[in-house]
């Protein structure tokens, strides 16, 4: 939306994605639940009911003593995946909010076109997207080639296998979770304010730092989220595009989920991935002040 | 304001430059995928570019397995899209529509999915149907697809209908409609243009998902599942000639789907509105 539009629809546009849904009383008290009986049965059942199940097992034969086994066991894989996932959310903000600044600022008419360039990776299959990176990075491939030449790697050298090769892949497949989050917060931010901070003698610099990255907090937060996440529980990029020196958390589970008898430290593996990634989401989400989510 | 005015202009183009390069970072990859659905490799593996081929656009269904795979994927999605639109939508409604005790509670359970890793939430699944002893196939894959789903749904379309005049329900009653005419006149084309927008993210993620999916199939194999599995083996041709036809045949269907629709804000894909969404209300 450009600053040009009729102020009406500005301000509606506004309420419509930002505002709450307080709602109304239902005439009858038992409306909404029957509306919230089918979806939120099944989230029970198919969502909750397994937290509960994986938690009991985590506990299993072992009891606490499950965590710390599994913890000692795999600390050099567990460190590994929260820093691949760091490295990778990092390079993903680097690359993907200039990206949606100059689109949300600068994409003027072709604005929807550059959107769908960005979610376009989507329209193809996780596996085959991370197959295409297998064949960029291959040996005799484009990328090895272009780091022979400028001398970064010896001839007799490749990526594959390498950190960099699955952090690269893994900033890849979810860029356009940034992108798209960041987007949104700039596109909505009012350009009034910039004006503002403009004949308030604030320089472009200073205005972006006062007002449009505050602002656009919202968007980097959900972002960060958004790409950190499936980028900690990944085992596809490892196992495609790694090696033994890049075994993350998800490899051991897919490794061994079949296997009966590894299940209680497995559980308790998954789980631990999952509560550090929750106590992290609530942590970072009182570092930005978005509190809603926490 | 003491900033030269070159010294802009430079950071400017910088900006655009880096923008540029990072669209080509997305674009690249997706542009492999379509090429080298033309090579004619030289071994088992699709890695290594050989030379211009049509042979894998002429057979397409020379590996039964992969095709099987597709069909069996594609199945999969037509149900769990209907199911999942379906009761997430019904679930954004009374997000939207009402005020009742435990929204809270509800809207919580309901983004909670979307920021659990997805090797934990199918793995704990996954503890569930193996402790009631169920075995997994069509019907765990179902289950699985559309326990994420739903929260896509709920959120897509609850960004969509909020700030909606329900009122005119209302009116509708009032002026002698029955409750199906309302529905059919009033509230069906409010809430259409989210629905539609969530069906199809549906769609698509029900083909895109790998690792819940895998955790849960058992010996069924939908067409990621079929690739992981190939991965050792061979890496046809023919996984690129589908990707492309799927990717064209998407890209048309969007296209239609946007021009069709066209009102400004509906051009956002959905996933637009699902990730903001999800986090930022």
């Amino acid at each position: 939306m450009t600053a040009a539009a009729a102020p009406s629809r500005f301000r509606r546009s506004r309420r419509d994605r930002g505002g709450d849904d307080t709602g109304v009383p239902a005439r009858r008290w038992f409306t909404p639940w029957l509306l919230i009986a089918p979806g939120g049965l099944w989230l029970l059942i198919f969502f909750i009911v397994p937290l509960f199940s994986l938690g009991r097992l985590s506990l299993q034969s072992g009891g606490l003593s499950n965590y710390s086994t599994v913890i000692s066991d795999n600390s050099t894989v567990i460190i590994r995946t929260f820093i691949y996932a760091t490295i990778s959310t990092i390079a993903a903000i680097i690359i993907g909010y200039p990206l949606a600044y100059v689109i949300a600022t600068k994409g003027g008419k072709y604005k929807n076109f550059l959107l769908a360039l960005v979610v376009l990776p989507f329209f193809v299959t996780y596996l085959v997207r991370t197959l295409s990176w297998k064949i960029l990075l291959f040996d005799g491939g484009p990328v090895v080639g272009i780091l022979h030449s400028l001398g970064i790697l010896n001839e007799n050298q490749g990526v594959l296998g390498s950190p960099f090769a699955v952090i690269a892949a893994l900033t890849y497949n979810f860029l356009p979770f940034m992108v798209l989050p960041i987007y949104v917060s700039l596109e909505k931010l009012d350009r009034r304010l910039l004006d503002a901070a403009a004949d308030l003698y604030s320089s472009p610099a200073r205005a972006f730092r006062k007002v449009t990255l505050p602002l656009s907090l919202p968007g980097l937060f959900a972002g960060t989220l958004l790409t950190f996440i499936p980028a900690a529980g990944d085992f596809v990029n490892s196992e495609l595009l790694g090696s033994e020196r890049t075994v993350m958390i998800g490899n051991i589970i897919e490794k061994n989920f079949g296997k009966e008898f590894f299940r209680p430290e497995l559980s308790a593996l998954s789980f631990m991935l999952m509560a550090i990634i929750l106590i992290g989401v609530i942590i970072y989400a009182r570092l930005l002040g978005t509190e809603e989510i926490a | 304001m003491n900033t030269p005015n070159w010294l802009r202009a430079i950071g400017r183009v910088s900006l655009l430059i880096w923008a540029a390069l990072g669209l080509l970072f997305l674009f690249t990859p997706i542009l492999i995928t379509v090429i080298y659905s033309f090579n004619e490799p030289t071994g088992k593996y699709n890695y290594v570019w050989n030379k211009f081929s049509l042979a894998g656009w002429a057979d397409p269904l020379k590996y039964p397995e992969l095709t099987d795979a597709l069909i069996f994927s594609l199945k999969i999605a037509i149900v769990v899209t209907v199911i999942a639109t379906l009761l997430g939508t019904l679930l954004a409604m009374a997000m939207v529509k009402y005020k009742f005790r435990a929204k809270g509670v509800i809207g919580a359970i309901l983004i909670l999915p979307l920021t659990m890793p997805e090797v934990a939430l199918g793995f704990s699944l996954l503890t569930l149907f193996v402790a009631v002893n169920w075995s997994r196939g069509f019907v765990t894959i179902i289950i699985a697809q559309v326990m994420f789903s739903v929260s896509y749904v709920a959120t897509t379309v609850r960004a969509r209908i909020r700030g909606f005049d329900w009122r005119l329900e209302e009116a509708s009653l009032d002026l002698g409609a029955s409750s199906f005419r309302t529905f059919r006149k009033i509230t069906l084309p409010l809430i259409a243009p989210g629905v539609v927008a969530a069906a199809m993210l549906t769609f698509a993620l029900s083909l895109d998902d790998f690792i819940i999916t895998y955790l849960n199939s058992g010996l069924d194999n939908t067409f990621p599942i079929q690739i992981w599995n190939m991965k050792r083996s061979k890496i046809p041709v023919q996984i690129n000639v589908f990707s492309t036809a799927l990717l064209v045949i998407s890209v048309i269907l969007a296209i239609t789907v946007v021009v069709g629709g066209n009102r400004r804000s509906r051009k956002l894909a959905g996933l637009t509105e699902v990730s903001s969404a999800s986090f930022t209300s």
